[in-house]
């Protein structure tokens, strides 16, 4: 009953999260969300809350993160911001069901492809782009008409509250609501049934997330990680490539982030150059003491910092550091490191770094690194700096990975005409631009036929003829017809 | 394999079902061959990278999709269509260029031994493998970690293979079932409604299909009417004795039939039999039956029927059986004949299954350019035609950049003026840009 704990808020448990379905599926029912006007009001509300609240959500995101206040107003206010945007001037054009082409078999008859809602989909956010993790998916999931529960994550304490108290401020409740929480609140939520569960975070909880969708055949889009490696040829501008690879790690949330490049594959040849570029470089950009330097992320919280320190302070690993390795308990920083040539069975080569730890492993030739890649597990993105087109070409064959960028890292996440999501280990089904229309929608295909050209050819009694007949009409095409009606037929 | 063995095949699938060497031939095997046609034709065109535009914000940039095979594949099979729904698939999985496995189903015994002898004989071994077998050998099958699990059968058996599946993470599509609904309206050419509804019933394996017309809602009005056209149209089908119609197929099994006799025999349902009823066990063979208002609480109305059962419901009005429809799980597919525009449009828009046809039944599968599958219970994901092709393959996106035209603006120490351009150039493009340049930005 009523205890200590529960003076605040009451607990959020398996009926609580019961009820909550219920009322979430009869305003869904109530056809409210499927509205062209209703979608179209929530997504230019949420463009409102982003651009009258920037302040509050950079403030959040310090608060969580030590988030550099240009990272979270690009990368995270303004790509979903560029979301919304494309959502609205897109889905009148999304929600048109297209038409398909029918052939002789079914004439007369004509098809198409509806876009329908799915229902009450819940999307589970994580803790490394608090907002636009849980707003993006948002995004796709009103698009296509939906009710939606968001689940953020308690990791991310301050942009969890903020986004309950913006959804209620700017959004429909009545079909849209956020459940803050952790372990026994998500529990409570995924023994739901619900149309859809868009998932991000780590592969362990993935599966728990999928063995809980299982039990109500929900189907899901699990968005995870791996190990993104980059691979690095020489004979390329090789200033412009480290700055893309900085960015791209602890320019992204200090590396926490799920496309960071997670390590770095070059010649042994090649790698004293590349070590010393990337350690002015580093310099330029973060100063002499990065541990000070405002623009990096902090690592989120102790465990995520004794993990990364664990990585680093192993035997076979810590005599490698050729840059960095500073650390700060107390303020929870790491610096920018560098590590070369780290044992393949060492902790940091097996799973996740997530952090600013950047090891560089050598090979004798370049084209050896894609084996060593597709020796692991498929990550969520691989990225390869070359200047030669076989070796691009290669590249692209046989490394498997969600996406892949040529020269670059991390920025394939803003081309909304590519399906952002892994396959593997790294996850399944994707999202962004109409791909998240397309997650959260049921395709339905409907055939329209007419009473006319009835042939009695297809009931019974079946008779030889009429078998000649068919075998005819749908094997053969029109030649084979005209033949098996004259009684040329082959059967 | 398809052309050269017709014969074999059509005998293997009277052997396991009494299916009509018609039916076999229609249902099945032209189907198969089709599939195969359309992929060797198209082929081609699905492997090609799709390019995808680029915008202002990685300029200069360009952008394509690939399709990659998955690795290696689980497609489990069923019985009713049991060499379609087992060659269909891997159909899919080969197009895409993955290695395969196929477990058929044990309930049609001739077609799983002949699928293993044709596999085995014309196609490549060290990548395309038959595995025969029941439940153990499913389940050894469903504890290795596959890259994608093709399912067709039932809800029961899909939520054990999903939930084997994720614990490898290995996506899964499952085709499964439901009640599929055919609601009659008045203003129908009842002649040709009747027999396309016998079409979708008792000319589809005798009603064991998942998308076979499994009951039928009319008005009170309407329904002695549709009943009588029934009647005739079932007896120039079948004859005046269906249970000896060589056109209709036999109950698969004895659990079946047991099953079946069960959802007649309760009480309160056994009593609206309006046709039919006739049953022997021996031959495992049941006649056409139809029944009219059975209770909605009955287990004929509960269960997915797949057999020659067809309950008729009444309604008032032929509106009111949308939500007779949608109070039910989601089915594979739904019908509707009638011929008032206005009934259509509402229909389409208001009722939810996996694929739905107007004045027809069962035909929409054979258009490959519709994606065939089910919503919620009746499934996940779909495949035919270029959708097969899809359903194997991972769309992996690459991003192609030169080393040209880098903005420092991106890079650290993190100014406000580079603050203000940034958000410039990803939120407003490349005017928004220039206005930030030159100082007239929103902040």
């Amino acid at each position: 009953m009523a205890g200590s704990e529960e003076k605040e808020k009451a607990v959020f448990d398996v009926d609580a999260a019961s009820a909550l379905v219920n009322e979430l599926r009869c305003t869904f029912a109530s056809g409210k969300t499927r509205s062209y006007e209703w979608r179209v009001t929530q997504l230019k509300n949420m463009l409102k809350m982003c651009d009258e609240n920037e302040k509050e959500i950079a403030e959040a995101l310090r608060q969580d993160l030590s988030k550099p206040e240009l990272e979270s107003v690009v990368y995270e206010i303004g790509m979903l911001k560029n979301s919304c945007r494309v959502a609205l001037k897109e889905v009148k054009h999304w929600i048109v069901p297209e038409k398909a082409k029918t052939s002789l078999t079914t004439f007369p008859s004509s098809a198409e492809i509806l876009s329908e809602p799915l229902g009450v989909v819940l999307i589970i956010s994580a803790w490394n782009y608090p907002f636009l993790l849980s707003l993006d998916p948002l995004v796709g999931a009103i698009a296509a008409g939906n009710a939606v529960v968001l689940k953020p994550s308690e990791i991310a304490p301050a942009s969890s509250s903020l986004l309950s108290k913006l959804l209620v401020k700017y959004l429909d409740s009545s079909a849209i609501r956020v459940i803050e929480g952790a372990v026994a609140e998500t529990s409570a939520l995924l023994e739901q049934k619900w149309e859809k569960i868009f998932y991000t975070g780590n592969g362990r909880v993935a599966r728990i997330v999928m063995a809980a969708a299982a039990k109500h055949l929900t189907p899901v889009v699990l968005e995870l990680g791996g190990k993104s490696p980059v691979v690095i040829d020489a004979g390329i501008n090789l200033q412009v490539a480290t700055r893309r690879i900085i960015a791209g790690k602890w320019g992204c949330n200090n590396g926490q982030a799920c496309v960071s490049p997670d390590y770095i594959i070059t010649t042994k040849d090649y790698a004293p150059e590349l070590v010393d570029t990337l350690k002015n470089e580093l310099e330029r950009f973060y100063g002499k003491t990065p541990l000070e330097s405002k623009d990096l992320s902090r690592i989120v919280n102790s465990n995520h910092f004794t993990r990364l320190t664990k990585l680093l302070d192993e035997d076979k690993v810590s005599g490698n550091i050729v840059h960095g390795g500073e650390r700060d308990k107390e303020s929870l920083k790491i610096a920018p490191t560098i590590l070369l040539d780290v044992p393949q069975d060492s902790l940091i080569m097996n799973e996740e770094i997530f952090g600013p730890l950047l090891p560089i492993i050598l090979v004798n030739k370049i084209e050896e690194s894609f084996d060593l890649i597709n020796s692991g597990t498929k990550p969520l993105a691989a990225y390869l700096f070359s200047n030669k087109k076989k070796l691009k070409e290669q590249f692209v064959m046989s490394v498997s990975a969600g996406g892949l960028v040529i020269n670059d890292t991390t920025v394939h996440l803003a081309v909304d005409t590519l399906p952002f999501g892994g396959v593997g280990e790294s996850g399944m089904g994707s999202y962004h631009g109409k791909f998240s229309f397309d997650a959260f929608s049921h395709k339905k295909a409907v055939l329209y036929r007419s009473f006319i050209g009835d042939a009695a050819i297809r009931y019974p009694p079946y008779t030889t003829e009429k078998v000649r007949l068919m075998k005819a009409l749908i094997g053969g095409g029109i030649w084979n017809i005209i033949q098996a009606l004259l009684g040329w037929g082959k059967a | 394999m398809i052309v050269e063995n017709e014969k074999e095949i059509a005998k293997a699938l009277y052997d396991d079902l009494s299916k009509p060497e018609f039916e076999a031939f229609i249902s099945e095997i032209s189907n198969a061959k089709s599939s195969c046609e359309l992929a060797l034709k198209e082929l081609k065109h699905w492997m090609k990278p799709e390019k995808a535009k680029t915008s202002i914000s990685t300029f200069p940039s360009s952008a394509e999709i690939v399709s990659e095979p998955l690795g290696v594949v689980l497609v489990i099979s069923t019985w009713n269509f049991p060499f379609l729904l087992s060659v269909d698939p891997v159909i899919g999985a080969i197009a895409a260029g993955n290695a395969v496995v196929l477990k058929p189903s044990e309930i049609s015994p001739a077609t799983s031994s002949l699928l293993v002898n044709l596999f085995d004989k014309y196609l490549d071994k060290s990548a395309v493998r038959v595995v025969e077998g029941a439940v153990p050998e499913t389940s050894a099958l469903l504890e290795q970690k596959w890259d994608k699990i093709l399912y067709t059968g039932s809800s029961r058996v899909g939520r054990i293979v999903m939930t084997a599946a994720a614990k490898h993470l290995t996506p899964v599509i499952l085709e499964l079932g439901g009640k599929c609904p055919a609601i009659v309206d008045s203003n129908v050419n009842l002649q040709v409604a009747t027999r396309r509804i016998i079409a979708g019933k008792w000319q589809c394996n005798n009603g064991q299909a998942c998308i076979g017309v499994d009951y039928v809602i009319t008005t009170k009005d309407f329904a002695p009417k549709l009943i009588d056209a029934l009647r005739k149209e079932l007896e120039d089908c079948f004859g005046r004795n269906p249970m000896e119609s060589k056109d209709i197929s036999r109950i698969v099994s004895l659990n079946h039939f047991t099953r079946l006799e069960r959802l007649l025999d309760e009480d309160n349902v056994s009593n609206k039999i309006v046709l039919g009823g006739q049953r022997d066990q021996n031959k495992l063979r049941m006649a056409p039956t139809i029944l009219l208002d059975v209770p909605k609480d009955s287990q004929i109305m509960q269960d997915e029927i797949f057999g020659p059962l067809l309950p008729i419901i009444t309604v008032e009005n032929v509106k009111d059986s949308f939500d007779a429809i949608n109070s039910k799980p989601k089915p594979l597919a739904a019908y509707l004949f009638t011929n008032d525009e206005k009934l259509k449009e509402s229909f389409v828009q208001n009722v939810s299954a996996g694929g739905m046809l107007i004045n027809d039944t069962i035909l929409h599968v054979t258009v490959d350019t519709l994606p065939f599958g089910g919503v919620e219970e009746s499934g996940m994901g779909s495949y035919h035609g270029k959708f097969s092709f899809d359903a194997f393959s991972h769309k992996k996106a690459v991003l192609y950049r030169s080393f040209n035209g880098d903005a420092s603006i991106r890079y650290p120490p993190y100014t406000e003026s580079k603050k203000k351009l940034m958000k410039a150039l990803i939120s407003d493009g490349i005017f928004g840009m220039l206005l930030a340049l030159i100082g007239w930005s929103k902040d």
